[in-house]
């Protein structure tokens, strides 16, 4: 069954169009990647998704229930966390506070401190627990994204661009660790990097001009003239 | 030493120090001190919205004074006790009515809305002055200023109960800063939309900041009627708004003990000043500039990022 239903959603910004009339389906367990050029609308869509803006139209179901309007805290208490394309961490805080931070709204008080230890053991930030989050390496403080994500045990975690500045080293890891997470997560993948993306997803969705272009298997995908010609601007 | 050990030592140690000075101290001092830590209650309370949750409020004397006049107006009916209750009802109260409004709006915007509100509030002092007598204020009645069996107009008794209140505020800031409520609101400062997306519901968590910091600026306010007896309309004034900024970023704000070495460092350095030169706010000005270009984080600030990394 599809956890997340996205119906005719549209978004416009001072008349621009940014979104129009998107629907998608993901399913349960599912990892979906969200592709498309620059511009193409995938921040909006997202922000929109996880509750940091709302459409002008259409509506978005979560497990079955409309959430189109509900504030982003009340989402994340359903079930859904969301990792920021800007890495954005509580910098002046320490790495552990960072992780307990995103554990203590979801999590019974005696559960948090195991709980943190877990998700920093998984994203492999243990040495770093005690360490101020904002003298992290920029590789970590992606991890450290995803770690705040993970220890929510998220129904579906929204992951946007996190590969984004990795090095490939990094960017294997985060691979090795997503697909960890597959089977246990529905996983919303907003990627540029197109390795990533077909190491990763089962399906994946393409954006261009606020609109889906199309949403096929990985190979399907790249094999696609159209998707071609957005990504290249070719006719 | 734990750290947790470590805090308890340094704020333990600095409530058993203002008891020892209790019995030391040369009257004037003495009587200084009792002063300053119910101003250092007030800016305590201050912090708790401006230094943890980031919000800086211009219209903290709106709480101050609410509580000082719940205090004086209702102390000849209710009693002594009573009305100590309904200063802080009403430092909580009038924070929350007021963070209903002024937390739709952030930034500059808030400074300016509470600013207003605290005006209003001040000017409906002088309004209605039948009650209030305005500007001019009113004394509290000496039968009024007995608690417990303690004669507040008796200077020994005034002082310990200054430091009782002190203590209590300070314990409560101690615990709510390490208690999951205050990091949330430390959150909220470093990273707001962050924590919304965590599952925070950031509107009530600063409205719960707001009710606690107008709790206790009700609770100082209602405390200094009551030891020094007198409510008047001059600490509803927009000084007293900016006061307890100035103690805060001085003394270091987010740290516990910042507003108390705030209050004291300001309060001795305008005592001093004004008896060497009649010009001594231009001391206090200079001083505060020197602050501000040296130490930025404030005294407590600065001994945090240097010295204490574990300071609360």
């Amino acid at each position: 069954m599809s956890l997340l239903r996205v119906e005719g959603l549209s978004k416009a910004y001072d008349g621009v169009r940014a979104v129009h009339d998107v629907t998608l389906d993901v399913q349960e367990g599912e990892v979906r990647a969200l592709i498309g050029p620059n511009g193409a609308g995938k921040t909006t869509l997202v922000g929109m998704i996880a509750g940091r803006s709302f459409p002008d139209a259409g509506r978005i179901i979560f497990d079955g229930r409309d959430i189109t309007r509900l504030p982003a805290h009340r989402r994340t208490r359903l079930g859904m966390a969301y990792t920021f394309q800007i890495t954005s961490i509580f910098a002046g805080l320490a790495v552990t506070e960072n992780v307990a931070l995103a554990a203590r709204p979801l999590l019974p008080r005696t559960e948090v401190r195991p709980a943190v230890r877990a998700a920093l053991a998984r994203a492999g930030l243990q040495e770093q627990a005690d360490m101020r989050a904002g003298d992290l390496s920029y590789g970590h403080q992606r991890l450290l994204e995803i770690a705040m994500g993970l220890v929510q045990a998220p129904r579906l975690l929204i992951l946007d661009e996190p590969t984004q500045g990795l090095s490939e080293g990094e960017i294997a890891e985060f691979k090795a660790l997503v697909r960890d997470l597959a089977g246990q997560t529905t996983i919303l993948l907003i990627e540029h990097n197109m390795d990533v993306v077909m190491a990763l997803a089962g399906r994946v969705t393409v954006l261009s001009a606020g609109e889906v272009l199309m949403t096929g298997t990985p190979a399907e995908v790249r094999a696609d003239p159209g998707v071609q010609a957005a990504y290249l601007g070719m006719p | 030493m734990s750290e947790r050990a470590r805090v308890l030592a340094l704020h333990g140690g600095l409530l058993v120090l203002l008891l020892a000075l209790h019995f030391v101290l040369p009257p004037y001092h003495h009587g200084n001190l009792a002063r300053i830590m119910v101003l250092a209650s007030y800016a305590a309370g201050y912090n708790i919205v401006f230094g943890y949750t980031g919000l800086l409020s211009l219209g903290h004397a709106l709480f101050f004074a609410a509580g000082m006049y719940a205090m004086g107006l209702s102390v000849p009916h209710i009693g002594t006790g009573t009305a100590l209750l309904a200063g802080v009802a009403a430092g909580g109260i009038g924070a929350i009515l007021l963070g209903l409004l002024a937390l739709r709006t952030r930034g500059v915007a808030f400074m300016i809305v509470t600013l207003m509100f605290a005006q209003a509030g001040y000017l409906t002092i002088l309004y209605f002055g039948a009650w209030t007598r305005g500007d001019e204020g009113f004394v509290i009645a000496r039968a009024s200023r007995m608690l417990w069996g303690l004669d507040l107009s008796d200077a020994a008794h005034r002082y310990l109960a200054a430091l009782a209140l002190f203590a209590l505020v300070l314990g409560a800031c101690l615990w709510m800063v390490r208690a999951p409520f205050g990091r949330s609101l430390i959150a909220i400062r470093e990273n707001e939309p962050r924590a919304a997306m965590l599952g925070y519901d950031t509107f009530r968590l600063k409205l719960a900041a707001m009710a606690a910091s107008g709790a206790i600026s009700g609770a100082a306010g209602a405390a200094y009627a009551l030891l020094f007896g007198y409510a008047g309309a001059s600490f509803a004034s927009v000084e007293y708004s900016i006061l307890p900024l100035l103690w805060v970023l001085l003394g270091g704000a987010g740290t516990v003990l910042g507003p108390f070495i705030g209050t004291l460092f300001m309060f001795y350095l305008i005592d001093l000043s004004s008896g060497v030169t009649s010009a001594y706010m231009l001391i206090a000005g200079i001083a505060l500039v020197l602050l501000t270009l040296f130490a930025p984080r404030g005294l407590m600030g600065t001994v945090r990022a240097r010295l204490w990394r574990w300071l609360p």
